[in-house]
């Protein structure tokens, strides 16, 4: 029996009668999804709606010297085909760059590329038609007259004088640098008893959603509205923005977001090609769908990671970390992506590393440099992962040299439980972690000292398997801090808007969105809950700006611990409402009753008093038999933001139990386990299942997932015959457990768990893989991902 | 030069269809665009991702890489006519209990490739579940709490008999 039933409990931590805080409650949508009944964008189809395929840069870096598309212009179905210098017409081109990320540069992109292609992938014309495969038929029909220019690729000589600028304006390729010290790391570098230094290099991967970025754009002059149905996370945001290129009022723009097929920080950015969508609605005054094939998602899709991290600790005998140092170059595509910037993953490395330390000692240069590829952006878990593996990295290389046990070092140098509030080297802010409550229990659950024991006795049958720890921290609740700060129209408060209907029923309009997260669940058990009513009678609703408070959506783990917040905040409200209703009518004091069950109740004993939907008939209907003076209000609205902290740092730890075919450089993954504290667990399974989910994507990165480019700037591999992605027959079992420290920012205590499996795992992975080869003697393995071939060459075998 | 249109007839979830369909569409672009069974999803359209997973003539098969005219005389069913029909109820339930999608996009596929993995019976192993799953692809949920319904389902079964 491996399916745990949802157990009711009676009061929660909350203290409420019936909560389903903490229960591992079914969301409400997943019967629509099993039965092949979502609306996905990819699903849409409108009157009159056309589609639109783009003609895409086979150069990495060119200049467009001529387009002749009369062919294109007269094939089968092909309604407009519209150049980069046409579309700049109605929508005007943008620039990614933010005021609290000082310095950054970048250049003005277009919607369709305008005289330069600057990445293999570009679009450079498009053509729309009845079809899609009209569409690209006509694109075959096109002749671009290209100039190739120089591909800037490495990113390690990218800042080179001899290297040429991509945009000259810019004076370099530089996008960004950021440079810190904390403490006196010179001085603890001296001090030590040992000093390792070494390069962790991150490959590119991308998100690879399931189902690809869709789009449906709807431009009506009759109304002077467009409507947009997009796969996005942030709805909101891109109302915004798109009223905003198009020279509109975020009025005239409704977003509407039903069912998305996948997102992981993918769906939360400006794609070009998504506002040419929107451009040529507008351009040709009908609906126009675009949904990005496969080989298009990869060579669109922002790309992620892409780091080459030199790093440094240094530890005495006693294993006292006394500083870290780090030089961190990531290449980000030829623009900065509008409106987040590439430029936050090289920041979030630079809080982050060592952040479960106590060492105050460190030094850290971050530089983002353009290059002629695909764009880089913010993908799940933000930095994290990077961080992670070269703290947890650097850490066991420490143990290692000083004949350490890697629990042990750790438990030497984590933030004390009993320190918080604290501040990380960097000045990050903590209110409290748990890392060594969640060390102790991972050790537990794992059985350390056995499976060190069997690890070893192993060994001498040729057997060769690690053990590898990654302890880390995760940013989550992020308040303006983040994005508002800097200037970008991004909402970092939400909202929930709760309505009583008529039948006792509640409707719950609500900011965030849903991908899959289960943030449509969270929101239903926190009304429910606040507000005393099954969960079966609440209704949700999110995605589209016209029936939505205003709000950021769904990313960086800001769902549960804020929108839940502010649906909590409107169910207790709701609650209130009511209450002065049922007293007007009951001719009771409001403060002696309650709701529970959806009956009105005397408080102090549970007695049942009227049933809720009694109070709404009598309100909607016979408002007449109210007292005089007395108006309901069944309606309210209620807003969140963390306001204390500028983010709500969790925290965890991972182990990875792996081992390794020394003859064909294959890893097989045992085991994996995670331990992490999300503050207020609202849904156990939902939680756990954001954790497997996550590591999943960051064993991808560890072992597989790799977007291979050429010298020239060409993408090798953009496709899933090439592009390994983490399949079931893979992948472990993942055991999860919790430790529960609340934040005390909000009532429901709530902190975010979406980044902490991609944040750890990649590190865990490999200090697994080196532990497993360190009796070897084998090179160390620090360039993900770890192919077979990497770990063939570290042993010296090929 | 071989015609660009033919007339196809098929059954599609029990019901008959006759209609004339250009020769070089897809079976899933058929099923989505000329059926409207948009419950059938098109992942990758080189036949690696499984989410256009149906069931031709009784076998679990990627739409993505059959021409719909290939069809022309196939019983073909689709996610709309299993879940219509009631033959996966036991299934799609413990997916929406133990969590097992998240998104929900890579769904329907998945659940074809386990129905026709339990076809025989018999109770697969943990390992034996994720060989079988391993042509569809899932970026949310890691695979686990699908293997997990999916074992449930199987020993479920297995005691009812």
């Amino acid at each position: 029996m491996k399916i745990a039933e949802d157990v009711v409990s009676g009061l929660s931590a909350l203290d409420r009668p019936n909560s389903y805080i903490g229960r591992s409650v079914p969301r409400p949508n997943l019967d629509r999804l099993t039965q092949g009944r979502g609306q996905y964008v990819s699903d849409l189809v409108l009157p009159r709606m056309v589609h639109v395929a783009f003609l895409r840069s086979p150069h990495a870096h060119a200049r467009i010297k001529t387009i002749e598309a009369g062919q294109a212009k007269s094939a089968p179905g092909v309604v407009a085909v519209v150049t980069g210098p046409e579309l700049a017409k109605v929508i005007t081109p943008w620039v990614g760059v933010l005021t609290h990320l000082k310095g950054i540069k970048s250049a003005p992109q277009h919607a369709i590329a305008v005289d330069r292609a600057c990445w293999q992938g570009e679009a450079v014309c498009a053509v729309v038609a009845k079809s899609r495969a009209e569409a690209e038929d006509a694109c075959a029909l096109i002749d671009v007259d290209y100039e190739p220019l120089f591909a800037v690729t490495d990113a390690e000589t990218a800042l080179d004088r001899a290297t040429p600028v991509i945009h000259p304006e810019l004076g370099d390729n530089l996008t960004f640098e950021r440079a810190l010290v904390a403490g006196d790391p010179d001085k603890a570098f001296a001090e030590s008893d040992a000093v390792v230094e070494t390069t962790f290099v991150f490959g590119r991967h991308t998100g690879v959603t399931n189902e690809p970025r869709a789009i449906v754009a709807d431009w009506n002059p009759g109304e002077q509205r467009l409507t947009v149905y997009q796969g996005t996370q942030a709805p909101h945001m891109t109302q915004d923005i798109f009223a905003k290129h198009l020279n509109l009022g975020s009025h005239q723009v409704r977003v509407i977001t039903k069912d998305v097929g996948g997102s992981f920080g993918i769906k939360v950015h400006i794609y070009a090609d998504e506002m040419a969508t929107v451009a040529l609605s507008k351009l040709l005054k009908r609906p126009v769908k675009f949904v990005a094939d496969r080989f298009e998602s990869f060579t669109t899709d922002i790309h992620a990671r892409d780091h080459r991290v030199r790093a440094k600790i240094g530890v005495k005998k006693d294993g006292t970390i006394t500083a870290f140092e780090i030089d961190d170059l990531t290449g980000i595509g030829p623009y900065s992506v509008y409106p987040r910037t590439s430029g936050i993953e090289a920041n979030q490395v630079v809080n982050l590393v060592g952040g479960p330390y106590t060492s105050p000692n460190y030094r850290a240069r971050a530089r983002v440099v353009f290059q002629n590829k695909n764009v880089m952006c913010q993908y799940r878990a933000v930095g994290h992962p990077i961080a992670t593996a070269v703290t947890e990295g650097l850490v066991d290389l420490a143990a290692a040299k000083i004949g350490m046990d890697t629990a042990e070092i750790r438990r030497r140098n984590l933030i004390a439980d009993d320190a918080y509030p604290a501040v990380g080297a960097s000045g990050i802010k903590f209110e409290k972690l748990s890392h060594h409550a969640c060390l102790d229990k991972i050790l537990a659950m794992m059985d350390y000292p056995k499976l060190r024991a069997e690890q070893v006795g192993l060994r001498g049958r040729g057997i060769y398997r690690g053990i590898g720890f990654a302890s880390f921290i995760e940013v989550t609740n992020p308040s303006a801090a983040f994005y508002g700060v800097g200037g970008a129209r991004i909402s970092a408060q939400d909202g929930a808007t709760l309505r009583l209907d008529a039948t006792g029923a509640v409707f719950v309009h609500s900011g965030i969105t849903e991908q899959g997260q289960g943030a449509e669940s969270i929101l239903a058990q926190c009304v429910a809950t606040s507000f005393g009513v099954p969960i079966e009678r609440i209704r949700i609703v999110t995605g589209d700006t016209d029936n939505t408070p205003y709000g950021g959506g769904t990313w960086a783990s800001r769902a549960a611990g804020i929108g839940g917040e502010a649906a909590w905040q409107a169910g207790k409200a709701l609650r209130a409402n009511v209450l002065a209703a049922a007293a007007s009518i009951l001719q009771a004091d409001p403060k002696a009753l309650d709701i529970r069950a959806g009956i009105i109740v005397d408080s102090d004993n549970g007695r049942e008093r009227m049933p809720l939907e009694e109070v709404a008939r009598i309100v909607y209907f016979r408002p007449d038999t109210l007292p005089p003076g007395f108006q309901a209000e069944l309606v309210v609205t209620r807003h969140y933001v963390p306001r204390a902290w500028p983010f709500a740092f969790t925290n965890g730890v991972q182990a990875s139990y792996l081992e390794v075919d020394t003859r064909t450089g294959m890893v097989k993954l045992l085991k994996h386990w995670c331990v992490e504290d999300c503050g207020t667990v609202i849904n156990p399974q939902l939680v756990d299942e954001q954790v497997r989910g996550g590591v999943v994507q960051g064993i991808g990165a560890a072992l597989y997932e790799h977007c291979l480019y050429d010298e020239t700037g060409q993408l090798l591999n953009g496709n899933l015959m090439d592009y390994l992605l983490p399949m079931a027959n893979e992948m472990p079992d993942i055991e999860v457990g919790h430790v529960v420290t609340p934040t005390a920012d909000s009532e429901l205590g709530a902190k975010g768990a979406g980044e902490a499996g991609t944040a750890g795992a990649p590190g865990s992975v490999m200090n697994a893989l080196n532990d497993a080869l360190r009796p070897l003697n084998a090179a160390l393995l620090v360039e993900m991902p770890f192919t077979p071939e990497r770990v063939l060459r570290a042993l010296g075998r090929v | 030069m071989s015609a660009r249109h033919l007339d196809i007839n098929m059954r599609v979830n029990g019901e008959a269809v006759s209609t004339r369909v250009e020769a070089r569409k897809t079976l899933v672009d058929f099923l989505r665009e000329d059926l409207s069974l948009t419950g059938t999803h098109v992942g990758c359209e080189h036949g690696v991702c499984g989410a256009c997973t149906v069931r031709l003539g009784g076998e679990a098969v990627r739409s993505c890489l059959l021409l719909a005219v290939q069809c022309d005389g196939a019983e073909i069913e689709t996610i709309e006519g299993l879940s219509d029909s009631g033959a996966i109820t036991d299934l799609q339930s413990a997916f929406a209990r133990r969590n097992a999608l998240q998104c929900g996009y890579c769904t329907p596929g998945m659940l074809i490739s386990a129905h026709e993995l339990l076809a025989n019976g018999t109770v697969p192993s943990r390992s034996q579940i994720r060989e079988h799953i391993s042509g569809n692809y899932c970026r949310c949920t890691g695979y686990q709490a699908i293997v997990d319904a999916i074992e449930q389902v199987a020993q479920t079964r297995a005691t009812a008999k």
